[in-house]
């Protein structure tokens, strides 16, 4: 089959979408002939005009609220945030409105707002935070982060055809650095479907984003040849995937998160909490999160690098884990 | 002027060959705004800064070394190596903070204005901000803000045609953002922000307006970055001619002649100057160099005024 990179994954399917549903258009700062900073949306202005593509002023509450005035009327916007962290000048506009025009008035938001997240590139506190709490905690959005091509795709495609307002997070490491299989014709990966990347026997480690190939990298060292692991994709982050990580969890009888985000009511107290209400009897060891520290995301490499959770933190956490 | 200039196109050249941590915003083409306003400034005035605030920062008597140091993220920067290029601040020489989040410095003036109107000093604040910034709601509100309470700040937009890609006549239906102060009945400006006397002369109405307790100034500075939107833009999207014109009206050249044709200095005085700052920019280069990064365990320390509150 052929490869992609998750960029061109993620292109593919805006493009199927916008191709095949004349309601679908896209809007944000830069997207036209600058093709956004990343490069997402080249040549998209240039295939379908203006009405399609629309290069909007630097006003996010504006224009994350004049998106969701279009999708209350059957349009399905997508919005790029130039660097998710800057989404917060649309905070309200998402979620007071957004998020809760269905249960007040009945009415559909059939939006997606999609953009580049993720530290690791000494780019300092306002374009390296990993935002989806922000979003998973409140109800009434769909927040979705694919990990692989496959995934970026196919959730890219499931996110505009949902009648809920999804938030689609795409880590700007991966952009170019991650290759895999897409099929070229139309699928979707399902809203709310986590995945099991990799079975094994003794813990299970539920991670997302780019934090997966990270884990993926670290179970392959030879310190860890003894241990079998089983890692699971939540591909997305609300609705959460409680079934899958409780019938791995019931197998291994351990539990790792591994996650990007900061610790404190991070999503891996949520994963934990469940595992713990609804598989307790399973566990043979106490939980353990390897996440990022409690601070802002600093510039200086040394100290991003303490800030970010490493390998070293990962294999610790498992060691700690299985000598329990 | 010319540390500004030298001090971007230094980086520029550093960064071409070596690994430099993180993104910057450069103001080469733009050190006439800066300068012609915070000459005006005295030590205990405040200034708030953009993503492009390194020429505001020098402006404002910042120290080139500290500034050096930030963008390689060393513990000896300005800002210890936590906010890097796009964060400057030096609350020492008034410098409130470069800022990642577009428009977000404007209501900040203007508390910052209130903070001195309630002290009843004469101090003012200056507060930058690029034309792409005059569209976000923070633009709009903190000033309605500054002008019902008369504060003391002065609102410099330094219009360079550009918010990244975005020419700016595709985002406003007005012909200058200076006409936008008429909706919150303050005086609005358009100066060349390429000629440092004229934005020289403008502000010091404005900041003496400030200081006599007659409340704010919108200030439109036209000017022109030489440069791409950030250190990865070549900027393909700025016309060549557009280019051409603007670079003729070098807000450096341009003053270098008046200090010639006025025998204000001679090129040998001139040139005696540039020396000096030459000299000083590989000293801030040295002295960034061989100075240490913040040590791992530092990570924590200014997340909260208690520094061990942290889990
Ligand atoms: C809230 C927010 N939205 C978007 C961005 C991305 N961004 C950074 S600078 C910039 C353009 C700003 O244009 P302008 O205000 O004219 O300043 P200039 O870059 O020209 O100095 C944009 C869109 C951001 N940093 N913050
Ligand atoms: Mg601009």
């Amino acid at each position: 089959m052929r490869s992609l990179t998750y960029l061109e994954a993620i292109r593919e399917g805006l493009l199927q979408e916008i191709k095949r549903d004349k309601k679908v258009f896209m809007l944000g700062e830069d997207i036209g002939h600058f093709g956004g900073p990343f490069k997402v949306t080249q040549g998209f202005l240039e295939e379908f005009g203006q009405k399609r593509i629309i290069d909007t002023p630097i006003c996010e509450s504006g224009f994350i609220g004049f998106a969701v005035g279009a999708a209350l009327f059957g349009l399905r916007p997508v919005v790029e945030i130039q660097f998710f962290d800057f989404v917060a000048c649309g905070f309200n506009q998402i979620v007071n409105y957004a998020a809760k025009c269905k249960y007040r008035w009945g009415a559909n938001v059939p939006l997606v707002i999609r953009g580049p997240m993720g530290a690791g590139n000494r780019a300092g506190p306002f374009h390296s935070q990993s935002e989806e709490i922000w979003f998973g905690h409140t109800p009434g959005l769909k927040v979705v982060m694919p990990a692989t091509p496959y995934d970026a795709k196919g959730l890219i495609k499931a996110a505009i055809r949902d009648n809920d307002p999804v938030i689609y997070f795409e880590h700007k490491n991966l952009y170019r650095r991650i290759r895999g299989e897409v099929p070229e014709e139309d699928y979707i990966v399902p809203i709310g479907k986590a995945k099991v990347v990799q079975e094994g026997k003794d813990i299970t480690i539920v991670t997302y984003g780019a934090m997966l190939h990270k884990v993926l990298e670290v179970i392959k060292e030879k310190e860890l040849a003894d241990i079998s692991c089983e890692v699971v994709d939540l591909r997305t982050i609300y609705p959460l995937d409680t079934e899958t990580i409780i019938n791995s969890v019931k197998k291994t009888s351990r539990l790792l998160t591994v996650h990007e985000d900061s610790k404190t009511f991070g999503p891996a107290g949520e994963i934990t909490q469940r595992v713990c209400e609804y598989a307790f009897d399973y566990l043979s060891a106490p939980p353990v999160r390897a996440t990022s520290i409690d601070t802002p995301i600093p510039q200086s490499p040394t100290l991003e690098d303490r800030y970010l959770p490493s390998n070293t933190d990962i294999k610790k956490a498992i060691r700690k884990i299985l000598d329990y | 002027m010319y540390e500004i200039r030298l001090f971007e196109e230094t980086l520029y050249e550093i960064y071409l060959k070596e690994p430099m941590p993180g993104a910057m915003h450069q103001c080469t083409g733009q050190e006439a705004c800066a300068v012609g306003i915070c000459e005006n400034l005295n030590g205990d005035d405040y200034v708030t800064s953009t993503h492009r605030g390194h020429g505001h920062y020098l402006a404002k008597e910042g120290d080139l070394n500290k500034l050096m140091a930030e963008m390689y993220a060393k513990e000896t920067g300005c800002c210890h190596g936590m906010g890097g290029s796009l964060h400057v601040a030096d609350f020492s020489v008034g410098m409130l903070g470069a800022t990642g989040i577009v428009g977000a410095g404007i209501p900040i003036s203007a508390g910052a204005g209130l903070s001195i109107k309630l002290r009843k000093t004469k101090q003012v604040v200056v507060c930058f901000f690029g034309d792409g910034a005059s569209n976000q709601g923070a633009f709009h509100e903190g000033i309605n803000l500054a002008s019902i309470w008369k504060l003391p700040v002065i609102f410099v937009c330094e219009n360079n045609l550009y918010g990244v890609s975005t020419h700016i006549t595709s985002v406003i239906t007005v012909k200058n953002v200076a006409d936008r102060a008429s909706a919150y009945g303050i005086p609005g400006i358009v100066v060349d922000g390429n000629d440092v006397l004229a934005v020289y002369e403008v502000a010091q109405e404005a900041i003496n307006r400030a200081r006599e307790g007659k409340g704010p100034t919108l200030i439109e500075c036209k000017t022109y970055r030489h440069r791409g939107h950030s250190r990865f833009d070549p900027a393909i999207y700025q016309p060549k001619e557009e280019k051409e014109e603007w670079f003729k009206n070098d807000p450096i050249l341009h003053f270098k002649r008046y200090l010639v044709d006025k025998k204000i200095a001679s090129e040998d005085e001139i040139k005696t100057i540039e020396k000096e700052v030459v000299a000083a920019m590989e000293e801030a280069v040295r002295f960034a160099k061989s100075s240490p990064d913040p040590a791992p365990d530092s990570a924590a320390r200014y997340t909260y005024v208690q520094e061990d509150i942290i889990l």
